[in-house]
Protein backbone atom coordinates (compact mmCIF):
# COMPACT_ATOMS: atom_id res chain seq x y z
CA UNK A 1 0.00 0.00 0.00
CA UNK A 2 2.74 2.21 0.76
CA UNK A 3 4.30 1.72 -2.32
CA UNK A 4 1.32 1.98 -4.32
CA UNK A 5 0.95 5.46 -2.57
CA UNK A 6 4.28 6.50 -3.34
CA UNK A 7 3.29 5.26 -6.82
CA UNK A 8 0.75 7.26 -7.40
CA UNK A 9 2.73 10.84 -5.46
CA UNK A 10 5.37 10.22 -7.91
CA UNK A 11 2.94 9.73 -11.38
CA UNK A 12 0.99 12.49 -10.43
CA UNK A 13 3.26 14.92 -9.47
CA UNK A 14 3.82 17.80 -11.73
CA UNK A 15 7.30 17.32 -13.11
CA UNK A 16 6.57 13.60 -13.81
CA UNK A 17 6.31 14.26 -17.20
CA UNK A 18 10.15 16.17 -17.14
CA UNK A 19 11.43 13.08 -15.14
CA UNK A 20 9.75 10.59 -17.62
CA UNK A 21 11.84 11.86 -20.36
CA UNK A 22 14.93 12.89 -19.06
CA UNK A 23 15.37 9.27 -16.93
CA UNK A 24 13.27 6.90 -18.46
CA UNK A 25 13.43 7.28 -22.30
CA UNK A 26 13.37 3.78 -23.76
CA UNK A 27 15.20 5.27 -26.91
CA UNK A 28 17.96 6.89 -25.22
CA UNK A 29 18.40 3.91 -22.84
CA UNK A 30 18.62 1.68 -25.94
CA UNK A 31 21.27 3.82 -27.80
CA UNK A 32 23.28 4.11 -24.55
CA UNK A 33 23.04 0.41 -23.34
CA UNK A 34 25.90 -0.70 -25.79
CA UNK A 35 28.65 1.84 -24.91
CA UNK A 36 27.71 1.38 -21.10
CA UNK A 37 28.19 -2.15 -21.12
CA UNK A 38 31.00 -1.63 -22.96
CA UNK A 39 32.16 0.57 -19.59
CA UNK A 40 31.08 -1.75 -17.28
CA UNK A 41 33.50 -5.08 -18.38
CA UNK A 42 35.94 -2.48 -16.76
CA UNK A 43 33.61 -2.43 -13.13
CA UNK A 44 33.92 -5.97 -13.78
CA UNK A 45 37.51 -6.66 -14.27
CA UNK A 46 38.68 -4.29 -11.53
CA UNK A 47 36.23 -5.66 -9.24
CA UNK A 48 37.34 -9.11 -9.58
CA UNK A 49 40.85 -8.05 -9.11
CA UNK A 50 40.74 -6.27 -6.15
CA UNK A 51 38.06 -8.46 -4.72
CA UNK A 52 41.28 -11.03 -4.90
CA UNK A 53 43.92 -8.73 -3.90
CA UNK A 54 41.53 -8.19 -0.83
CA UNK A 55 41.15 -11.35 0.59
CA UNK A 56 44.57 -11.71 0.26
CA UNK A 57 45.77 -8.57 2.31
CA UNK A 58 42.71 -8.89 4.41
CA UNK A 59 44.03 -12.33 5.76
CA UNK A 60 47.30 -11.04 6.24
CA UNK A 61 46.69 -8.54 8.40
CA UNK A 62 43.91 -10.13 10.56
CA UNK A 63 46.90 -12.61 11.08
CA UNK A 64 49.25 -10.43 11.74
CA UNK A 65 46.70 -8.65 14.97
CA UNK A 66 45.58 -12.09 16.22
CA UNK A 67 49.39 -12.82 16.59
CA UNK A 68 50.61 -13.07 20.27
CA UNK A 69 53.97 -13.30 20.04
CA UNK A 70 55.37 -10.08 21.77
CA UNK A 71 58.17 -10.22 18.77
CA UNK A 72 55.66 -9.75 16.37
CA UNK A 73 54.34 -6.22 18.55
CA UNK A 74 55.72 -3.75 15.60
CA UNK A 75 53.62 -5.52 13.14
CA UNK A 76 50.69 -6.15 15.50
CA UNK A 77 50.98 -2.13 15.71
CA UNK A 78 51.54 -1.20 12.16
CA UNK A 79 48.40 -3.62 11.06
CA UNK A 80 46.66 -2.01 13.94
CA UNK A 81 47.28 1.48 12.48
CA UNK A 82 46.45 0.78 9.02
CA UNK A 83 43.13 -0.81 9.60
CA UNK A 84 42.51 2.40 11.84
CA UNK A 85 43.39 4.59 9.04
CA UNK A 86 41.68 3.15 6.33
CA UNK A 87 38.33 2.57 7.76
CA UNK A 88 38.33 5.72 8.98
CA UNK A 89 39.03 7.78 5.43
CA UNK A 90 36.17 7.96 2.87
CA UNK A 91 36.98 5.67 0.31
CA UNK A 92 36.41 8.67 -2.41
CA UNK A 93 39.20 10.60 -0.21
CA UNK A 94 41.46 7.56 -0.84
CA UNK A 95 41.20 7.26 -4.27
CA UNK A 96 41.84 10.86 -5.09
CA UNK A 97 45.12 10.89 -2.66
CA UNK A 98 46.30 7.76 -4.26
CA UNK A 99 45.17 8.30 -7.80
CA UNK A 100 46.58 11.69 -7.89
CA UNK A 101 49.03 11.81 -5.22
CA UNK A 102 51.15 9.36 -6.14
CA UNK A 103 51.63 10.33 -10.14
CA UNK A 104 51.95 13.36 -8.48
CA UNK A 105 54.87 12.05 -6.95
CA UNK A 106 56.47 11.30 -10.41
CA UNK A 107 58.54 7.99 -8.51
CA UNK A 108 60.05 6.09 -11.70
CA UNK A 109 58.82 2.38 -11.63
CA UNK A 110 55.48 3.15 -9.61
CA UNK A 111 52.42 2.51 -11.69
CA UNK A 112 50.15 6.13 -12.76
CA UNK A 113 47.61 4.45 -14.78
CA UNK A 114 44.23 5.39 -13.11
CA UNK A 115 42.91 2.27 -13.27
CA UNK A 116 45.62 0.61 -11.80
CA UNK A 117 45.97 3.54 -8.69
CA UNK A 118 42.36 3.24 -8.27
CA UNK A 119 41.98 -0.24 -8.00
CA UNK A 120 45.05 0.08 -5.33
CA UNK A 121 42.74 2.78 -3.31
CA UNK A 122 39.58 0.07 -3.12
CA UNK A 123 42.06 -2.89 -2.11
CA UNK A 124 43.24 -1.14 0.35
CA UNK A 125 40.09 0.59 1.66
CA UNK A 126 38.14 -2.86 1.78
CA UNK A 127 41.44 -4.99 3.00
CA UNK A 128 40.93 -3.13 6.12
CA UNK A 129 37.18 -3.51 6.61
CA UNK A 130 37.92 -7.03 5.39
CA UNK A 131 40.65 -7.81 8.05
CA UNK A 132 38.22 -7.31 10.90
CA UNK A 133 35.80 -9.54 9.46
CA UNK A 134 38.38 -12.14 9.22
CA UNK A 135 39.58 -11.35 12.82
CA UNK A 136 36.12 -11.50 14.34
CA UNK A 137 35.82 -15.13 12.45
CA UNK A 138 39.24 -16.40 14.37
CA UNK A 139 38.15 -14.86 17.62
CA UNK A 140 35.21 -16.70 17.25
CA UNK A 141 36.77 -20.01 17.17
CA UNK A 142 36.58 -21.54 20.66
CA UNK A 143 40.22 -21.16 22.63
CA UNK A 144 39.94 -25.23 23.17
CA UNK A 145 40.34 -25.91 19.43
CA UNK A 146 43.90 -23.90 20.07
CA UNK A 147 44.67 -25.85 22.77
CA UNK A 148 44.16 -29.45 21.53
CA UNK A 149 46.38 -28.74 18.20
CA UNK A 150 49.19 -27.46 20.55
CA UNK A 151 48.52 -30.47 22.83
CA UNK A 152 48.64 -32.73 19.68
CA UNK A 153 52.13 -31.53 18.46
CA UNK A 154 51.41 -29.12 16.02
CA UNK A 155 53.08 -25.60 15.86
CA UNK A 156 51.52 -22.95 16.26
CA UNK A 157 51.32 -21.64 12.69
CA UNK A 158 49.88 -25.31 11.92
CA UNK A 159 47.36 -24.85 14.36
CA UNK A 160 46.26 -21.61 13.04
CA UNK A 161 46.43 -23.11 9.42
CA UNK A 162 44.52 -26.00 9.72
CA UNK A 163 42.09 -25.82 12.89
CA UNK A 164 41.69 -22.25 13.06
CA UNK A 165 41.21 -20.80 9.57
CA UNK A 166 39.32 -23.49 7.98
CA UNK A 167 37.20 -22.95 10.65
CA UNK A 168 36.74 -18.80 10.78
CA UNK A 169 36.33 -18.22 7.19
CA UNK A 170 33.52 -20.85 6.52
CA UNK A 171 32.34 -18.28 9.52
CA UNK A 172 32.42 -15.39 8.01
CA UNK A 173 31.83 -16.15 4.33
CA UNK A 174 28.36 -14.42 4.17
CA UNK A 175 30.01 -10.86 6.08
CA UNK A 176 32.90 -11.54 3.74
CA UNK A 177 30.15 -11.58 0.75
CA UNK A 178 28.42 -8.34 2.19
CA UNK A 179 31.56 -6.42 1.65
CA UNK A 180 31.94 -7.07 -1.83
CA UNK A 181 28.52 -6.09 -3.14
CA UNK A 182 29.57 -2.78 -1.51
CA UNK A 183 33.06 -3.05 -3.51
CA UNK A 184 31.30 -3.80 -6.58
CA UNK A 185 29.01 -0.32 -6.68
CA UNK A 186 32.39 1.61 -5.04
CA UNK A 187 34.59 0.68 -8.38
CA UNK A 188 32.09 3.53 -9.76
CA UNK A 189 34.96 6.07 -7.44
CA UNK A 190 37.64 4.93 -9.85
CA UNK A 191 35.19 6.83 -12.65
CA UNK A 192 36.61 10.47 -10.80
CA UNK A 193 39.95 9.65 -12.11
CA UNK A 194 39.31 9.20 -15.55
CA UNK A 195 38.92 5.74 -16.56
CA UNK A 196 35.93 4.99 -18.94
CA UNK A 197 33.76 2.66 -16.44
CA UNK A 198 30.42 2.19 -16.89
CA UNK A 199 29.20 5.05 -14.46
CA UNK A 200 31.69 7.65 -16.16
CA UNK A 201 30.25 6.45 -19.71
CA UNK A 202 26.93 6.92 -18.80
CA UNK A 203 28.15 10.59 -17.14
CA UNK A 204 29.81 11.68 -20.58
CA UNK A 205 26.49 10.47 -22.59
CA UNK A 206 23.95 12.34 -20.11
CA UNK A 207 25.59 15.15 -20.66
CA UNK A 208 26.07 15.18 -24.30
CA UNK A 209 22.39 14.25 -24.82
CA UNK A 210 20.87 15.99 -21.56
CA UNK A 211 18.91 12.83 -20.75
CA UNK A 212 20.12 10.77 -17.70
CA UNK A 213 18.54 7.80 -19.10
CA UNK A 214 22.31 6.57 -19.90
CA UNK A 215 22.62 6.65 -15.90
CA UNK A 216 19.74 4.36 -15.72
CA UNK A 217 21.45 1.58 -17.83
CA UNK A 218 24.82 2.01 -15.75
CA UNK A 219 22.51 1.34 -12.77
CA UNK A 220 20.99 -1.96 -14.12
CA UNK A 221 24.18 -3.34 -14.77
CA UNK A 222 25.54 -2.66 -11.15
CA UNK A 223 22.15 -4.46 -9.64
CA UNK A 224 22.69 -7.33 -12.50
CA UNK A 225 25.86 -8.34 -10.34
CA UNK A 226 24.91 -7.22 -7.14
CA UNK A 227 21.73 -8.01 -6.56
CA UNK A 228 22.82 -12.25 -7.58
CA UNK A 229 24.86 -12.05 -5.12
CA UNK A 230 23.10 -10.80 -2.48
CA UNK A 231 21.07 -14.13 -3.09
CA UNK A 232 23.92 -16.09 -2.57
CA UNK A 233 24.81 -14.69 0.53
CA UNK A 234 20.89 -14.91 1.89
CA UNK A 235 21.47 -18.67 0.68
CA UNK A 236 24.48 -19.60 2.46
CA UNK A 237 23.18 -17.89 5.44
CA UNK A 238 20.36 -20.01 5.46
CA UNK A 239 22.15 -22.68 4.68
CA UNK A 240 24.51 -21.92 8.08
CA UNK A 241 21.33 -22.02 10.17
CA UNK A 242 20.25 -24.72 8.59
CA UNK A 243 23.32 -26.92 9.45
CA UNK A 244 23.37 -25.45 12.94
CA UNK A 245 20.42 -26.28 13.48
CA UNK A 246 20.57 -30.11 11.96
CA UNK A 247 23.64 -30.37 14.49
CA UNK A 248 25.90 -31.05 11.11
CA UNK A 249 29.36 -29.73 10.52
CA UNK A 250 29.51 -25.66 10.05
CA UNK B 1 70.52 -46.53 38.32
CA UNK B 2 66.54 -46.62 38.04
CA UNK B 3 65.02 -44.41 35.47
CA UNK B 4 63.73 -41.43 35.99
CA UNK B 5 60.01 -40.97 36.65
CA UNK B 6 57.92 -40.20 33.15
CA UNK B 7 56.57 -37.45 34.84
CA UNK B 8 57.53 -35.37 37.52
CA UNK B 9 56.92 -32.45 38.65
CA UNK B 10 58.97 -29.87 41.10
CA UNK B 11 57.72 -26.99 43.10
CA UNK B 12 55.51 -26.04 40.42
CA UNK B 13 53.19 -22.71 41.22
CA UNK B 14 51.27 -20.75 38.61
CA UNK B 15 49.09 -17.63 39.43
CA UNK B 16 46.92 -15.23 37.16
CA UNK B 17 47.44 -12.00 38.50
CA UNK B 18 46.97 -12.08 42.06
CA UNK B 19 45.27 -15.39 42.22
CA UNK B 20 47.96 -18.03 42.68
CA UNK B 21 46.13 -21.52 41.25
CA UNK B 22 49.42 -23.52 42.22
CA UNK B 23 51.39 -23.34 45.26
CA UNK B 24 54.50 -25.47 44.74
CA UNK B 25 53.34 -28.96 43.75
CA UNK B 26 55.66 -31.95 43.62
CA UNK B 27 54.35 -34.59 42.01
CA UNK B 28 56.08 -37.80 40.18
CA UNK B 29 54.37 -40.08 37.62
CA UNK B 30 56.52 -43.25 36.92
CA UNK B 31 56.49 -45.60 33.88
CA UNK B 32 53.16 -47.55 33.62
CA UNK B 33 51.29 -46.13 36.41
CA UNK B 34 48.48 -43.87 36.83
CA UNK B 35 48.33 -40.48 38.77
CA UNK B 36 44.77 -39.44 39.58
CA UNK B 37 44.22 -35.88 40.80
CA UNK B 38 41.23 -35.77 42.41
CA UNK B 39 39.77 -32.25 44.15
CA UNK B 40 36.53 -29.43 44.01
CA UNK B 41 36.03 -27.68 40.86
CA UNK B 42 39.13 -24.31 41.13
CA UNK B 43 41.61 -26.75 43.04
CA UNK B 44 43.68 -26.24 40.15
CA UNK B 45 43.69 -29.92 38.38
CA UNK B 46 42.84 -28.68 35.14
CA UNK B 47 45.44 -25.60 35.04
CA UNK B 48 47.97 -28.60 36.51
CA UNK B 49 47.38 -30.55 33.54
CA UNK B 50 47.79 -27.78 31.16
CA UNK B 51 50.94 -26.46 32.81
CA UNK B 52 52.11 -29.97 32.22
CA UNK B 53 51.26 -30.00 27.99
CA UNK B 54 53.06 -26.82 28.69
CA UNK B 55 49.88 -24.37 27.55
CA UNK B 56 50.33 -22.13 30.04
CA UNK B 57 53.50 -21.17 31.48
CA UNK B 58 54.53 -21.76 35.30
CA UNK B 59 55.89 -19.05 37.20
CA UNK B 60 58.17 -21.14 39.83
CA UNK B 61 59.56 -24.76 39.73
CA UNK B 62 59.97 -27.39 37.07
CA UNK B 63 58.04 -29.82 35.19
CA UNK B 64 60.19 -32.90 34.15
CA UNK B 65 59.49 -35.28 31.32
CA UNK B 66 61.78 -38.61 31.18
CA UNK B 67 64.21 -36.83 33.29
CA UNK B 68 64.43 -33.71 31.11
CA UNK B 69 63.47 -30.30 32.20
CA UNK B 70 61.18 -28.96 29.41
CA UNK B 71 59.91 -26.23 31.00
CA UNK B 72 63.09 -24.49 30.92
CA UNK B 73 63.52 -21.59 28.09
CA UNK B 74 65.90 -23.55 25.77
CA UNK B 75 63.54 -26.28 25.09
CA UNK B 76 61.12 -25.66 22.40
CA UNK B 77 57.86 -26.80 23.49
CA UNK B 78 56.71 -28.06 20.62
CA UNK B 79 58.89 -30.91 20.90
CA UNK B 80 57.93 -31.29 24.49
CA UNK B 81 54.36 -31.65 23.55
CA UNK B 82 54.75 -33.79 21.04
CA UNK B 83 56.12 -36.16 23.58
CA UNK B 84 53.22 -35.83 25.57
CA UNK B 85 49.16 -36.10 24.28
CA UNK B 86 45.84 -34.08 26.55
CA UNK B 87 42.30 -35.26 26.18
CA UNK B 88 39.90 -32.23 27.39
CA UNK B 89 36.55 -32.43 29.10
CA UNK B 90 34.90 -30.71 26.06
CA UNK B 91 36.54 -33.64 23.63
CA UNK B 92 38.03 -29.82 21.29
CA UNK B 93 37.55 -32.27 18.31
CA UNK B 94 37.65 -30.75 15.15
CA UNK B 95 34.31 -29.76 13.67
CA UNK B 96 35.87 -29.00 9.76
CA UNK B 97 37.43 -32.51 9.78
CA UNK B 98 35.85 -35.93 9.72
CA UNK B 99 36.58 -38.60 12.55
CA UNK B 100 39.43 -39.78 10.38
CA UNK B 101 41.07 -36.54 9.62
CA UNK B 102 41.15 -35.83 13.03
CA UNK B 103 43.26 -38.36 14.03
CA UNK B 104 45.24 -38.00 11.48
CA UNK B 105 46.41 -34.39 11.45
CA UNK B 106 48.92 -34.62 14.18
CA UNK B 107 50.60 -37.82 12.97
CA UNK B 108 50.93 -36.38 9.44
CA UNK B 109 51.49 -32.98 9.98
CA UNK B 110 53.44 -32.97 13.34
CA UNK B 111 54.93 -36.19 13.65
CA UNK B 112 55.80 -36.72 9.74
CA UNK B 113 54.55 -40.07 9.98
CA UNK B 114 53.96 -41.57 6.29
CA UNK B 115 50.16 -40.96 5.70
CA UNK B 116 49.80 -44.42 4.52
CA UNK B 117 50.77 -46.16 8.28
CA UNK B 118 49.41 -43.63 10.14
CA UNK B 119 46.08 -44.43 8.39
CA UNK B 120 46.67 -47.78 9.26
CA UNK B 121 47.12 -47.18 12.48
CA UNK B 122 44.30 -45.07 13.31
CA UNK B 123 41.87 -47.23 11.69
CA UNK B 124 42.94 -49.92 13.92
CA UNK B 125 42.44 -48.07 16.66
CA UNK B 126 39.63 -46.74 15.21
CA UNK B 127 38.15 -50.30 15.55
CA UNK B 128 39.63 -51.46 18.58
CA UNK B 129 37.75 -48.82 20.39
CA UNK B 130 33.96 -49.85 18.52
CA UNK B 131 34.23 -46.93 15.75
CA UNK B 132 34.50 -48.73 12.61
CA UNK B 133 32.55 -47.05 10.09
CA UNK B 134 32.43 -44.06 11.51
CA UNK B 135 35.51 -42.69 9.72
CA UNK B 136 34.12 -40.48 7.47
CA UNK B 137 31.46 -39.10 9.81
CA UNK B 138 32.05 -35.48 10.91
CA UNK B 139 31.94 -35.43 14.71
CA UNK B 140 28.72 -33.65 15.30
CA UNK B 141 27.02 -36.96 14.13
CA UNK B 142 28.52 -38.81 17.01
CA UNK B 143 27.11 -39.44 20.49
CA UNK B 144 29.62 -37.53 23.36
CA UNK B 145 30.92 -41.13 24.05
CA UNK B 146 31.58 -41.47 20.44
CA UNK B 147 33.23 -38.43 20.28
CA UNK B 148 35.59 -38.82 23.68
CA UNK B 149 36.82 -41.79 22.36
CA UNK B 150 37.33 -40.28 18.71
CA UNK B 151 39.55 -37.96 20.92
CA UNK B 152 41.25 -40.43 23.07
CA UNK B 153 42.66 -42.16 20.24
CA UNK B 154 43.52 -38.98 18.28
CA UNK B 155 45.40 -38.19 21.66
CA UNK B 156 46.77 -42.20 21.23
CA UNK B 157 47.69 -41.74 17.58
CA UNK B 158 50.70 -39.23 17.92
CA UNK B 159 52.36 -42.47 20.18
CA UNK B 160 52.84 -40.57 23.14
CA UNK B 161 55.09 -41.27 26.59
CA UNK B 162 52.15 -40.61 28.78
CA UNK B 163 48.85 -39.17 28.56
CA UNK B 164 46.76 -36.35 30.58
CA UNK B 165 43.15 -36.97 30.85
CA UNK B 166 41.17 -33.39 31.86
CA UNK B 167 37.82 -34.59 33.36
CA UNK B 168 37.16 -36.38 30.31
CA UNK B 169 33.94 -37.40 31.68
CA UNK B 170 32.22 -34.24 32.94
CA UNK B 171 30.62 -33.23 29.52
CA UNK B 172 28.90 -36.31 28.92
CA UNK B 173 25.60 -37.70 30.29
CA UNK B 174 25.94 -40.50 32.69
CA UNK B 175 24.84 -43.14 30.58
CA UNK B 176 27.57 -42.47 28.32
CA UNK B 177 30.43 -42.17 31.24
CA UNK B 178 31.04 -45.99 31.59
CA UNK B 179 32.13 -46.54 27.72
CA UNK B 180 34.81 -43.72 28.01
CA UNK B 181 36.37 -44.98 31.43
CA UNK B 182 36.26 -48.40 30.04
CA UNK B 183 39.05 -47.07 27.24
CA UNK B 184 40.88 -45.70 29.94
CA UNK B 185 40.65 -48.85 32.23
CA UNK B 186 42.02 -50.67 28.59
CA UNK B 187 44.77 -48.46 28.12
CA UNK B 188 46.18 -48.51 31.43
CA UNK B 189 45.80 -52.44 31.95
CA UNK B 190 48.39 -52.03 28.87
CA UNK B 191 50.99 -50.15 30.24
CA UNK B 192 50.25 -46.42 29.39
CA UNK B 193 51.65 -43.80 31.76
CA UNK B 194 48.97 -41.26 32.76
CA UNK B 195 47.89 -38.46 34.85
CA UNK B 196 44.57 -38.30 35.39
CA UNK B 197 42.34 -35.36 37.04
CA UNK B 198 38.56 -37.09 37.46
CA UNK B 199 35.20 -36.69 39.43
CA UNK B 200 35.04 -40.01 39.13
CA UNK B 201 36.18 -41.38 42.41
CA UNK B 202 35.07 -44.92 41.84
CA UNK B 203 37.10 -44.88 38.55
CA UNK B 204 40.02 -43.25 40.26
CA UNK B 205 39.88 -45.93 43.08
CA UNK B 206 40.13 -48.85 40.30
CA UNK B 207 42.57 -47.07 37.66
CA UNK B 208 45.08 -45.07 40.05
CA UNK B 209 48.22 -46.66 41.59
CA UNK B 210 48.16 -43.22 43.73
CA UNK B 211 45.34 -40.42 44.42
CA UNK B 212 46.50 -37.19 45.41
CA UNK B 213 44.03 -34.60 46.97
CA UNK B 214 44.50 -30.75 45.45
CA UNK B 215 43.34 -28.17 47.56
CA UNK B 216 43.73 -24.42 46.98
CA UNK B 217 46.50 -24.82 44.71
CA UNK B 218 48.51 -27.76 47.17
CA UNK B 219 48.39 -31.94 47.34
CA UNK B 220 47.07 -31.87 50.85
CA UNK B 221 47.13 -35.79 50.78
CA UNK B 222 48.55 -38.60 48.27
CA UNK B 223 48.79 -42.15 48.56
CA UNK B 224 47.33 -45.22 47.69
CA UNK B 225 43.61 -44.64 46.37
CA UNK B 226 41.48 -47.51 48.74
CA UNK B 227 42.93 -46.18 51.67
CA UNK B 228 42.94 -42.94 50.81
CA UNK B 229 39.52 -42.70 49.70
CA UNK B 230 38.43 -44.57 52.95
CA UNK B 231 40.77 -43.50 55.29
CA UNK B 232 41.81 -40.00 54.94
CA UNK B 233 43.58 -38.00 56.98
CA UNK B 234 43.84 -34.38 56.23
CA UNK B 235 40.61 -33.04 57.04
CA UNK B 236 40.50 -30.79 54.01
CA UNK B 237 40.49 -34.41 52.40
CA UNK B 238 37.49 -35.87 55.25
CA UNK B 239 35.17 -32.73 54.07
CA UNK B 240 35.73 -32.99 50.26
CA UNK B 241 34.92 -36.63 50.68
CA UNK B 242 32.37 -36.07 53.16
CA UNK B 243 30.63 -33.84 50.71
CA UNK B 244 30.74 -36.00 47.89
CA UNK B 245 29.04 -39.20 49.95
CA UNK B 246 26.41 -36.88 50.69
CA UNK B 247 25.70 -35.88 47.09
CA UNK B 248 25.81 -39.44 45.93
CA UNK B 249 29.22 -38.80 44.18
CA UNK B 250 30.98 -41.69 45.97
Amino acid sequence: MVLGALAALILTSKGWHNVRNTFFDWGAFKDAFPDVLDGFWLDVKIFTIVEVAVLVLGLVVAITRSTRAPAFFPLRMLAATYTDVFRGVPVILVVYLIGFGIPALELSGVPSDPVVLGGVALALSYAAYVAEVYRAGIDSIHPGQTSAALSLGLTPVQATRHVVLPQAVRRVVPPLLNDFIALQKDVALVSILGPLEAFRVAQIEASSTFNYTPLLAAAALYLAVTIPMARIVDRLAARDRLLRSAGAPV
Amino acid sequence: MTAPPVLELQGVTKAYGDAEVLRGVDLAVPEHEAVALIGASGSGKSTLLRCVDLLEEIDDGDVLLDGEVITDPSVDPVQARRRLAMVFQSFNLFPHLTVLENVLLAPSRAHGMPRAEAAQAANELLARFGLAGREADYPDRLSGGQQQRVAIIRALATRPRALLLDEITSALDPELVGEVLEVVRELKSEGMTMLIATHEMGFARDVADEICFLHDGRIVERGDPRRLLSQPEQPETQRFLRRLLEAGRL
